[in-house]
């Protein structure tokens, strides 16, 4: 009878737990997510918790933030350039704690020194400070006790449309000092700016591609279509991040839909020197954000990346604007994970605009909202990251036990398997490789564990393959020359006597 | 099929009408004159031939390496599957008979699908091998694979449109016309189908919803 009870019990425990947890499954599903090998949407673990949303009440301001716009982390500083307040607030973030050390409203040394609309600020390592004042239409250098230094103006240069006022709206500076430039209106790159305020011209404007169907139509428009034909704008940035190498992100949310199924359009680019865009897009699916762009909510069409920031490890997230998304992608342009959403909870967005990371956080600021959100990385999330660092630290066993855990914790996460598979190549067990790759439908990399696999096979097996080669040339001819023999035994003279 | 009657000469007849279907292949011309004319094809063999394509494209399916045939398993249906064969190739050998017969085609029904049949043979003849082939090479040697693949494709293209020839005593000019028109045949014929399941689906349903109608108010 007892018995009886405790299984009936125990069953009932049982159809309990299955019940709650697909009720908190469908609870969770949406925030975090991959494509996998076929492009359909898996549910993955958190890979980023809200650590904390920071409006001016929790940061004890005068006056609540009015469309902030720029985001700037300098090592444990936080800067929020408040472009409706025109003012810039410095933080200091310190564990989880983050109060606000001053708010910048002038500074001293300019002709005009109180801001106009400052759109974007970058803090370089030697202790500058630089400003993108848009209505004043300068880029401010200032030195961290605000003093002026010097400003970078509009262009005189004739590569420069002079009918177009200077509206410097996103600002990098690299280590030389070197200041680049995100302008509205101007859709030729990025300005480039030497340290001493000279315009040295524009990096990373989208090459001029040939194209015969617009070649052949050209020759068969009219003077008056043509003019009109030329009227096609080429990139407009939105925004740049310098990464830890000094290569330039660039996004665009300047995008057409066929460009984007084509993989043409490039929404995410990493500039070198040259202006190249050396982004690797090694991924099954391309570096665009979401590949469906159902329309649900209000919303359709597909992510806009309206900023970028990337770790030191290569990984990279770009923001969505329009389903208020973030995308973080490895330095092989696979999919890491995508998470968040437009709402009202703590993790979603009303109109995010700005994204930078300190450390493995993430910061978004949201312009509608007035708030700044912290993430912090899941143990899933470190997970992942760790897998990553140690792979590209070489530590590939290590990488490939990290990759075992978060395997444990998100069976369908495709990068886990090639992880591990990676990490075994590295460690020459070919055959268990294989296994992960192909489950996970990684052709390229499967195939080279497969190459290393079949050239030990044959070696293992040389022995036998010549066997059974000698086998088939010298049984054929054996049998040939017994019945060559056998022939000619038959016709023989001295036999045909006896018949 | 496979004669019932397992004695020993209609076997060897059985094996030899079999073995010829290879002779076909390297002779198209002649060896579809003699299929039908001399009366060396059988019509089980040409079943048999049909047995094996359909056979290599499931095996193909399940053992050929992922690298060159990707499965989405949960969408896969059999059915469908031996249907991409057996579909086209009762519209084809339909469509063709119904054609041709009324232009001088020497060819009847059976005919038809005999020769189609054994024109089919370069397909399990090249991907059975490839089967094996496709587990013991890289991404890199991936062109071989295609390569070959696709030849046992033209091929079979190739010979069926000599057999059509053959058997029904074309010219070389006539044939062409008359393939293209099978293939418009075909076209027309699926257009029918699509028509009359539609429209018998919808009758189905205007009944179902009278009689739905009924119970409601009674």
């Amino acid at each position: 009878m007892k018995k009886w009870i405790k299984k009936a019990g125990a069953l009932f425990a049982c159809a309990v737990m299955i019940i709650s947890s697909s009720a908190t499954v469908s609870a969770e599903v949406g925030y975090t997510y991959n494509y996998d090998w076929w492009g359909d949407v898996q549910y993955s673990p958190d890979a980023y918790e809200v650590e904390g949303v920071y409006t001016a009440v929790e940061l004890g301001l005068d006056k609540a933030l009015n469309n902030p716009n720029g985001l700037f982390v300098k090592d444990d500083m936080v800067y929020i350039c408040d472009t409706g307040n025109n003012r810039i607030i410095e933080m200091k973030r310190t564990g989880t704690d983050i109060e606000v050390v001053r708010v910048i409203e002038e500074f001293k040394g300019a002709e005009v020194n109180t801001f106009a609309a400052p759109k974007d600020i970058a803090i370089t390592d030697d202790g500058y400070m630089f400003i993108a004042d848009q209505d004043n239409g300068r880029i401010l250098k200032l030195t961290m006790d605000l003093e002026y230094v010097m400003e970078f103006v509009k262009p005189t240069d004739a590569n420069f449309d002079q009918s177009l006022s200077f509206l410097p709206k996103k600002i990098a500076v690299d280590t030389a000092g070197r200041v680049y430039c995100v302008a509205t209106n101007v859709n030729k790159g990025l300005i480039k700016y030497e340290s001493d305020g000279v315009f040295s011209g524009f990096v990373g404007a989208t090459p001029v591609t040939y194209d015969w169907k617009q070649y052949i139509w050209k020759r068969i428009a009219t003077k008056e279509q043509r003019a009109q034909m030329e009227s096609f704008v080429p990139t407009e940035y939105d925004n740049l991040f310098m990464d830890h190498e000094g290569f330039i992100y660039v996004c665009t949310t300047n995008v057409s839909e066929a460009d984007l199924n084509d993989d043409k359009a490039k929404p995410i680019r990493r500039l070198n020197l040259m202006g190249a865009d050396i982004l690797i897009s090694n991924g099954e699916w391309p570096v665009i954000g979401d590949i469906y762009w159902g329309e649900g909510g209000g919303y359709e069409g597909p992510s806009l990346m309206i900023d970028i920031t990337a770790f030191d490890n290569d990984i990279y997230v770009g923001l969505d604007k329009v389903r208020g998304r973030l995308f973080a992608y490895d330095d092989q342009g696979r999919l890491v994970f995508g998470f968040g959403g437009n709402g009202n909870m703590d993790g979603y967005f009303k109109s995010p605009v700005a994204i930078e990371h300190q450390g493995r956080d993430l910061m978004v600021l949201d312009a509608l909202d007035r708030s700044l959100t912290i993430f912090t990385p899941t143990e899933f999330g470190s997970l992942v990251f760790d897998a990553v660092e140690q792979f590209q630290d070489g530590d590939y066993e290590a990488s490939g036990a990290s990759w075992e855990k978060v395997m444990a914790m998100n069976g369908n996460y495709d990068l886990a398997y090639i992880g591990i598979g990676r990490a075994l190549l590295r460690q020459e067990e070919y055959h268990e490789a294989m296994e992960y790759f192909k489950l996970k439908w990684d052709e390229e990399n499967y195939s080279k564990a497969f190459k290393q696999y079949r050239k030990e096979w044959v070696e293992e097996n040389i022995g036998i393959i010549f066997a059974l080669i000698a086998l088939l040339l010298v049984v054929p001819l054996a049998v040939g020359k017994l019945k060559a023999l056998k022939h000619e035994i038959d016709t023989a003279d001295i036999f045909r006597d006896r018949k | 099929m496979i004669t019932s009657k397992f004695n020993k000469e209609s076997l060897e007849r059985y094996v030899s009408s079999l073995k010829f279907s290879l002779y076909c292949i390297t002779h198209p011309f002649d060896g579809y004159w003699d299929l039908t004319h001399e009366k060396r094809g059988s019509m089980a063999a040409a079943n048999t031939i049909l047995i094996l394509t359909l056979l290599a494209k499931i095996l193909k399916l399940q053992y050929t390496s992922f690298i060159f045939n990707a499965v989405y398993w949960p969408e896969v249906n059999i059915v469908l599957q031996l249907a991409a064969i057996l579909f086209p190739l009762a519209l084809w050998c339909v469509g063709n008979w119904a054609l041709t017969t009324l232009f001088d085609g020497k060819g009847r029904l059976s005919q038809v699908y005999m020769a189609t049949c054994y024109g089919m043979v370069p397909y399990p003849l090249f991907q059975f091998p490839l089967i094996i082939f496709s587990n013991v090479v890289t991404v890199d040697e991936a062109e071989f694979y295609t390569l070959m693949s696709s030849l046992s494709l033209v091929l079979c293209g190739l010979l069926i449109f000599a057999a059509m020839m053959m058997i029904h005593e074309f010219s070389l000019s006539k044939n062409v016309l008359f393939t293209i028109g099978t293939l418009f045949a075909m076209l027309v014929m699926v257009f029918i189908l699509l028509l009359f399941f539609s429209m018998i689906s919808q009758g189905i349903a205007y009944f179902i919803s009278i009689g739905r109608e009924i119970l409601f108010r009674l």
